[in-house]
């Protein structure tokens, strides 16, 4: 039987099967609920099906049609492209079952069909082989992430998902006269080959800064984040919590994917440092602004900002210690995109509950729903950075990587940027205990919408325990191999 | 200067006067028209870079790319276009102001 198991084409099925689906429940909008759930855990099984196979066999590759490289699309995955699809299958499971509970007739017609799709053009990103490709994914992803943000269909929505889509579209122009530079000094678009030609030119500094400011704007790293605020803290609750945890992510793994496998090895150290500098304004900044803030999901948003900054601190990290600082990223990744949408699911509770998400008057909520505000706080632990979560496994690896080279700089940012995240989430919990001058028309919030929120939560603290086999299967085709020779 | 680069550095300039108008235009639908522009640019650049080898038939790959990037400009196209209309009905104006 294993036998059997290990010929199946699991990172086929992992793009097909949400596009068809997600074709499916716009031509048979009665079935979409029940399609749309089936879509998801037969997703979450060919995840596992998929880690199997590379813990067996290694690194997968698969050509499109039996067309080779050149002219065919292939697929690839190794450890890390394995990571962001279990992300997105995780957060996916989540989202769907609170989704199932909050959209309601109309909304749930619009919403299933592009959630698959959305779906269908993550994990086709996350297996690509070959730089065009991932402009195509990446446009896919976001116009699909637009439409979903204009689903409320207010001004404050229909304004947030254009400011979005305006940059979305910018971020993908720019991606694609880089790599219309790349192919033409190097006459291929897919990663292996370039890989092996590329040399420092001005032609590829040419292509990087073209590429990392359009995939830096997409994941609204500071400056480039006046976008996400408002894109992400007007769309419905399971979109923000989308929005947030995996999208955001697409564009940061493409940048870290193509920085390690063209970039890294032919431009000198000044870029890293530049990322990282922006990094850490954006931590500062971010969680400055989510200090400010008297909404809810706002704070959510500015927070994720800050959480974004993070990632990018290990660009002049990784110059010293390659592995730790980029299994820090990979951890971190996971663990935010677990704890913000727990948060923004529980966002989403608390305003449906009190129909507001003003934080000054929560009014004790935390007596009507006690599981929310468990999801919120076990969310918070991870962002803060506590242990034990998920949160703080990342930011441990990181600072440890920013100790052993002597960057004090980078770590006080670091200690600094935890302890701002835990001012903002005790500024969320204080109201929440506390009675407020309003009371609220309270609204019955079903059952399945608290336990989704919270069992995210409770997956973003376990991420702590599961360290040792998570960091093995990211090793899977040393995804960080070339860094690890740099001195 | 040959034609190869002629145009490639046109399809360059289409792209940053396409960038500047979509930063200083306010109107949304100019907004939309200026990432037309700087689309196009990106596509004679892809175009004109596939007969650098100078000899009769240019290569066929930057073709299927722009082909591609045209089907994913016009559903862009499409969406920006629509999501502008919703929005100039919720609030009778087709510009973005600091409260959205």
């Amino acid at each position: 039987m294993p036998v059997v198991f290990a010929d199946v084409p699991w990172a086929v099925i992992l793009i097909l099967l949400p596009l068809a689906a997600g074709m499916g429940c716009f031509l048979w909008p009665r079935i979409a609920r029940t399609l749309a759930s089936l879509t998801i855990i037969m997703i979450a099984l060919s995840v596992m099906g998929l880690a199997w196979q590379l813990l067996e066999s290694g690194v997968y590759r698969h050509t499109v049609g039996g067309w080779n490289a050149p002219l065919g699309i292939e697929l690839y995955a190794d450890g890390l492209s394995l990571f962001m699809l279990a992300a997105t299958a995780l957060v996916g499971c989540g989202i769907s079952v609170y989704s199932t509970a909050y959209f309601k007739h109309e909304d749930a017609v619009r919403f299933w069909p592009l959630w698959l799709l959305l779906l269908g053009a993550l994990n086709a990103l996350f297996l690509a082989a070959d730089i065009f490709n991932l402009y195509v994914t990446l446009e896919l992803m976001g116009l699909a992430a637009v439409v979903l943000a204009a689903l409320p269909g207010n001004k404050h929505a229909l304004g947030g998902a254009m400011r979005y889509l305006l940059a979305a579209l910018l971020g993908s122009l720019a991606y694609l006269l880089g790599v219309a530079l790349l192919y033409h000094g190097y006459g291929s678009v897919d990663i292996a080959t370039l890989a092996e030609r590329v040399e420092s030119s001005p032609l590829i500094w040419a292509a990087l800064g073209l590429i990392a400011a359009g995939l830096m704007l997409k994941t609204a790293l500071f400056p480039l984040h006046f976008w996400l605020p408002p894109a992400h803290g007007n769309a419905p609750a399971p979109v923000s919590a989308l929005l947030s945890a995996l999208i955001v992510k697409a564009s940061f793994y493409i940048l870290l994917r193509l920085w390690l496998e063209i970039f890294a090895p032919v431009v000198d150290d000044s870029i890293a440092t530049l990322l990282g500098l922006l990094g850490a304004a954006a931590i500062l900044w971010g969680s400055v602004q989510a200090l400010r803030q008297t909404r809810l999901k706002l704070l959510i948003a500015y927070s994720t900002v800050a959480q974004i900054g993070y990632l990018f601190l290990a660009f002049p990290l990784a110059i010293g210690t390659g592995v730790t600082a980029w299994s820090a990223v990979a951890y971190l990744v996971l663990s935010h995109a677990l704890a913000k949408s727990a948060m923004f699911l529980a966002a989403g509770n608390l305003l449906r509950f009190g129909g507001h998400d003003r934080i000054a008057d929560l009014d004790r909520v935390v007596q009507r729903l006690p599981l929310t505000v468990m999801a919120f706080t076990l969310a918070g632990v991870s962002i803060m950075g506590l242990p034990p979560s998920g949160g703080f496994i990342g930011k441990w690896l990181l600072l440890e990587a920013a100790l052993t080279q002597g960057r004090w700089d980078l770590a006080a940012v670091m200690i600094l940027g935890g302890m701002l995240a835990a001012g903002y989430i005790f500024k969320v919990l204080g109201h929440a205990f506390t009675q407020a001058p309003v009371t609220h028309e309270a609204t019955v919030v079903p059952a399945s919408m608290e336990w989704a929120a919270l069992l995210l939560g409770l997956a973003a603290i376990l991420l702590c325990f599961l360290a040792v086999p998570l960091l093995t299967l990211l090793g899977i085709g040393n995804p960080f191999g070339i860094s690890e020779l740099s001195p | 200067m040959n034609n190869v680069l002629f145009y490639a550095l046109v399809g360059v300039g289409l792209f940053s006067i396409g960038l500047y108008a979509l930063i200083i235009q306010a109107h949304l639908l100019r907004k939309i028209l200026a990432l037309n522009v700087m689309g196009s640019g990106v596509f004679l650049v892809l175009i004109a870079l596939a007969g650098r080898s100078g000899e009769a038939a240019p290569d066929a790959v930057p073709h299927a790319m722009v082909i591609t990037g045209i089907v994913v400009a016009v559903s862009a196209t499409a969406l920006a276009l629509t999501l502008m209309l919703r929005l100039a009905a919720a609030t009778g104006s087709a510009e973005l102001t600091e409260e959205q």
